[in-house]
């Protein structure tokens, strides 16, 4: 593969990027100060969300004409500073990440006043603080700055997860933290470090072939660093390094749907292929042979994931299990190394993003009508709630990889990166995950819509959840289905990465 | 003299010195107790503020030893009194008459009792700290560092808590036990040179067996002092004793005397010894950081927690130094400087509570985020810098320290790490019990304006080095190059003698 330099000869040094990682840290300041009002707090969040999705936009049409926005913000040490980027690559994050962001913004505010949750502001400043980290994971330069907004993550993260307060959220909270920061510290501090050491030097490159390492790097060093890489960056959800994922569904559904689907295991799965594509590189991942092996690895946490997932009975677990298993298609197509490979694992930040936070935003608003968890009460119900179901159903075909719908995209692609990379063992997965897939969503389907209700139920006075509910569930059931049938906004930026 | 550059005109170095003790000497005639709070702070202030022009006015290219001062003192036995800072002692002369204000700030209302006397106990403290970091003659050193226990003794055994005269005796003897080994080691010295300057005992060509038993005599004086594992256990009883000021003063400034005496004494006067027993101070220094975060993480006694990180950070200190490369050393006084910031707010921090709660348990705070927002607020910053986060100053240190270190030894280097997950560990479950867990305590008071001004300059610090360490490492890097050379040389030497294989 040849080496594509486009993107190095026009780096922009601008401070938009500044500005637009400043609106989610604005944002949570004055939701924080505007406590006593709700709706002027709501309004907070909604304003700062449209401002920073419009920002994220007025970016992608330069990046895609082969700018890369660049700005340096604090120096450090030689060769580690925080500075921040927008390339191809940051774009397929950010944009996803705000633009659900505006989704969740609203969301939240039916479910939270739906069922009286007390703590709504800290809920809503930790809430932007997020989605501020997520943005500068994005707008990343360097290992140090992607470090820093993932760690940020983690931390602004743990009051939403321990949001209830009782025993279970703590407990769901204490496992969340203890596995985020002892994976970075044993993992991600030695591993930036030992780099600095060998390369004097955090910054990423601007293509995904050449890497960071000099070419006589240390074989055997760079290959643990690349262990450490996979299992320090643990928001990716690989196993074994994934029990947290389940833990934290204790945390309010919109916590769930946005972080935990989008937010959180995005930002692991954007840093490990961050660092795999412009850390180590292409070239030297093939070189050192870390691309198979490492597919079939997380192809194990893809079918196990699944399996676990099928027997689980509350939604919101078999959701959770379900985006462990997604997320290692992201990683095992960027591992195929190939570009068809590439692009499909990227891609998929794009595809379940959309697809994974309708269906929680589902069983967010299943909750907030009907207050049932498990899959089992759920006989017949989508005849009281058509539109819940209707973008469930659809967002399951997603996850399955069924055409028209975004799911699909990732699959074809991700299908013949492995015809191209020769590894028909990792075809075998694919095949086995998506009859899984099948296996654990379509009886949910198939339950709501024709199954029996339950004994005893009459569903007395259940209509659909508020309609700040069900117009965003539908919303981003509606975008699974646009980038499914048009995938090219995306894939446009996918092809820029590849160059 | 060429090590020395002598200051012209006004002594500098001796007016920050003794303007403190000036100050005490005045404050024996003032009356009331206001009074004398203002004058101690007014005094503490303008010594903070005459000791800036040693940042402006100092010169980078040179390591030697500048604003100098050279007078004899005792000529028959050959003693000077001689002044005069490097990069290395710079930053930790600027700590020290920084953080004293803050002191003074942090016991207005915490000290109830002889606060005259409290006020002079800490000014004839800073004279003494002060004078450590600066003197460059053995007995002037030795006078000073002697003259630190006593007021530090004064300031546990009298305001103290319950058990404050156990905890200030242990302190004193320990302590009193290392300085005897070191008056050892400095008589040695003088029987070889015939002169007490420190700088003319470097670069000589001892045997390595006296190398050997110096540096142990040496090593036994500041390892208690910083303190390493297992000379630590005056640490946790003296801090949980001690006032606020008195803790502050003792994680801030008197632990770094410690690390101070390994990079001004252990590495240019002994450097074959440093070299033949640095790897055992590196296992030890693995150990202590260890040691000290497992401890940390079964306290509930929030100062006892903080002491016990002060063992593992303080393990960060000498990890770097005693790798003999200049990042770790630069990470390293780093690393000093960051303690001395964020462990002294982070006790700060305890004695505000404590003064309205009277207890330092964990279980009595919990909850309070939801009473006291700011105060929480400064209390996870500085949590977060505790445990290294990226973009405080604990970060850049450590950073530093692991870079030195896994350039020369990646075990040691790997073994090392779980310490920083501890570090994370001990302060995360602080944070969860403060901020979340119980009831809260709604008959608390949130910090008032004086407790936010003397935490702020804190929080500067804390964001300041973490994001633009610049201006802190750039006056150490020729001071550092030039102790390495000195090591080197002596390596070298050996090398050519088959005496170090």
């Amino acid at each position: 593969m040849e080496t594509v330099s486009a993107a190095t000869g026009d780096i922009v040094t601008t401070s938009r990027l500044v500005w637009a990682l400043l609106v989610p840290l604005l944002g949570s300041f004055l939701v924080s100060l505007s406590g006593k009002k709700p709706n002027v707090r709501e309004s907070f969040s909604v304003v700062s969300a449209v401002i920073l999705f419009s920002m994220v936009l007025s970016m992608v049409s330069p990046v895609l004409a082969g700018k890369t926005f660049y700005y340096q913000l604090f120096k450090i040490l030689p060769g580690v500073t925080v500075t921040l980027r927008a390339d191809a690559f940051s774009m397929i994050f950010a944009l996803v990440a705000s633009s659900l962001w505006i989704a969740a913004a609203f969301y939240s505010m039916g479910y939270m006043r739906g069922l009286h949750e007390h703590a709504q502001t800290r809920f809503n400043t930790c809430f932007a603080i997020a989605i501020f980290g997520a943005i500068g994971v994005a707008f990343s330069d360097n290992l140090f700055t992607m470090y820093l907004f993932y760690e940020i993550v983690s931390v602004c993260t743990y009051p939403l997860v321990a949001h209830h307060q009782d025993e279970e959220a703590y407990e769901g909270a204490k496992k969340y933290i203890v596995y985020l920061t002892t994976t970075a510290k044993a993992f991600l501090l030695p591993s930036l470090a030992l780099i600095y050491v060998m390369t004097g030097s955090l910054d990423f490159p601007y293509n995904i072939y050449t890497g960071m390492f000099p070419a006589d790097a240390n074989s055997a060093l760079v290959t643990m660093l690349f262990i450490f890489c996979l299992f320090g960056f643990a928001k990716n959800g690989v196993m074994p390094f994934h029990h947290w994922l389940p833990g934290a569904m204790v945390a309010p559904t919109p916590v769930s749907a946005l972080l935990h689907a989008v937010a959180v295991v995005k930002v692991g799965v954007f840093c490990t292929t961050r660092m795999m594509l412009y850390g180590f590189g292409v070239d030297l991942m093939g070189l050192l042979n870390l691309g198979i092996p490492t597919a079939y690895f997380v192809g194990f946490t893809i079918v196990m994931a699944s399996v676990i997932a099928l027997t689980k009975d509350n939604l919101k677990a078999r959701l959770a299990y379900s985006t462990v298993s997604q997320l290692s298609y992201i990683i095992l197509g960027v591992c195929l190394l190939t570009p068809h490979g590439i692009t499909g694992g990227l891609i998929h930040i794009a595809n379940h993003a959309f697809s994974k936070i309708t269906l929680f935003f589902c069983a967010g608003a299943i909750y907030v009508a009907t207050h049932k968890k498990n899959i089992s009460e759920m006989g017949g119900l989508a005849r009281t709630m058509p539109f819940t179901f209707g973008a469930f159903a659809v967002a399951t075909l997603s996850m399955i990889g069924a055409p028209p719908v975004a799911g699909f995209v990732t699959k074809w692609e991700l299908l013949i990166g492995t015809i191209e990379s020769g590894s028909f063992g990792i075809i075998l997965i694919l095949l086995a995950s998506t009859l899984l897939n099948v296996g654990y969503f379509a009886p949910v389907t198939y339950k709501a819509f024709f199954g029996k209700r339950p004994p005893g139920e009459v569903y007395e006075g259940i209509k659909e959840a508020p309609l700040a509910m069900v117009i965003p569930l539908c919303t981003a059931s509606l975008i699974s289905v646009i980038i499914g049938i048009y995938p090219n906004f995306f894939m446009n930026l996918v092809k820029a990465v590849i160059g | 003299m060429d090590f020395l550059i002598l200051n012209e005109g006004f002594p500098l170095l001796s007016t920050i010195v003794f303007l403190p003790l000036a100050g005490a000497l005045v404050l024996l005639f003032l009356p009331g107790e206001n009074v004398q709070r203002i004058w101690a702070m007014a005094v503490t202030s303008v010594t903070a503020v005459i000791s800036l022009p040693l940042y402006s006015r100092f010169d980078l290219t040179t390591a030697k030893y500048q604003f100098g001062e050279h007078v004899s003192w005792i000529p028959s036995l050959n003693i000077n009194y001689t002044l005069g800072i490097d990069g290395i002692s710079l930053l930790l002369v600027l700590l020290t008459t920084l953080i004293m204000p803050l002191c003074v700030l942090g016991s207005w209302t915490y000290i109830k009792t002889r606060i005259k006397e409290f006020m002079i106990c800490l000014m004839i403290m800073e004279t003494a700290m002060l004078g450590v970091f600066m003197a460059l003659d053995f007995v002037l050193f030795y006078i000073l560092w002697e003259a630190m226990l006593i007021p530090m003794y004064l300031l546990i055994g009298v305001w103290g808590g319950p058990r404050k005269i156990y905890a200030s005796i242990k302190f004193f003897l320990y302590t009193l036990a290392g300085s005897v080994m070191l008056l050892v080691a400095i008589i040695a010295l003088y029987l070889k040179n015939g002169s007490f300057s420190i700088p003319m005992m470097m670069g000589q060509d001892y045997s390595s067996t006296f190398q050997i038993w110096v540096f142990l005599a040496f090593f036994l004086a500041f390892a208690i002092k910083v303190p390493m594992f297992p000379f630590h256990t005056w640490l946790p009883a003296a801090h949980v004793e001690a006032p606020t000021a008195g803790s502050v003063i003792l994680a801030s400034i008197l632990l770094k005397m410690g690390t101070y005496g390994f990079l001004r004494f252990c590495l240019p006067i002994t450097p074959l010894a440093t070299l033949t027993l640095g790897p055992y101070v590196l296992w030890m220094s693995v150990v202590a950081i260890l040691y000290g975060g497992f401890t940390a993480l079964a306290q509930s006694d929030m100062k006892k927690l903080i002491a016990y990180s002060s063992v593992g950070h303080m393990g960060f200190v000498t990890l770097g130094i005693f790798f003999l490369n200049k990042q770790g050393m630069e990470g390293a006084i780093l690393q000093m400087i960051n303690h001395g910031v964020t462990t002294g707010a982070l006790f700060l921090c305890v004695g505000m509570m404590y003064e309205r709660t009277h207890s330092r348990e964990i279980a009595d705070h919990s909850g309070i985020a939801q009473n006291l927002p700011i105060f929480v607020s400064f209390l996870t910053i500085f949590s977060l810098s505790s445990l290294a986060f990226p973009a405080t100053n604990s970060f850049v240190g450590e950073f530093l320290v692991l870079a030195g270190a896994f350039s020369v030894n990646k075990i040691i280097a790997g073994a090392a790490i779980p310490g920083a997950i501890l570090a994370a560990a001990y302060m995360m479950r602080l944070l969860q019990h403060v901020l979340f867990r119980g009831p809260g305590r709604p008959d608390l008071a949130d910090l008032n304006i004086r407790e936010i001004a003397t935490l702020a300059p804190f929080l500067c610090f804390v964001f300041w080095i973490g994001l633009a360490p610049e201006p802190f490492l750039n006056v150490m890097h020729t001071s550092v190059e030039y102790l390495i050379q000195q090591v080197d040389v002596a390596k070298t030497a050996q090398i050519a003698m088959n005496i170090v294989p």
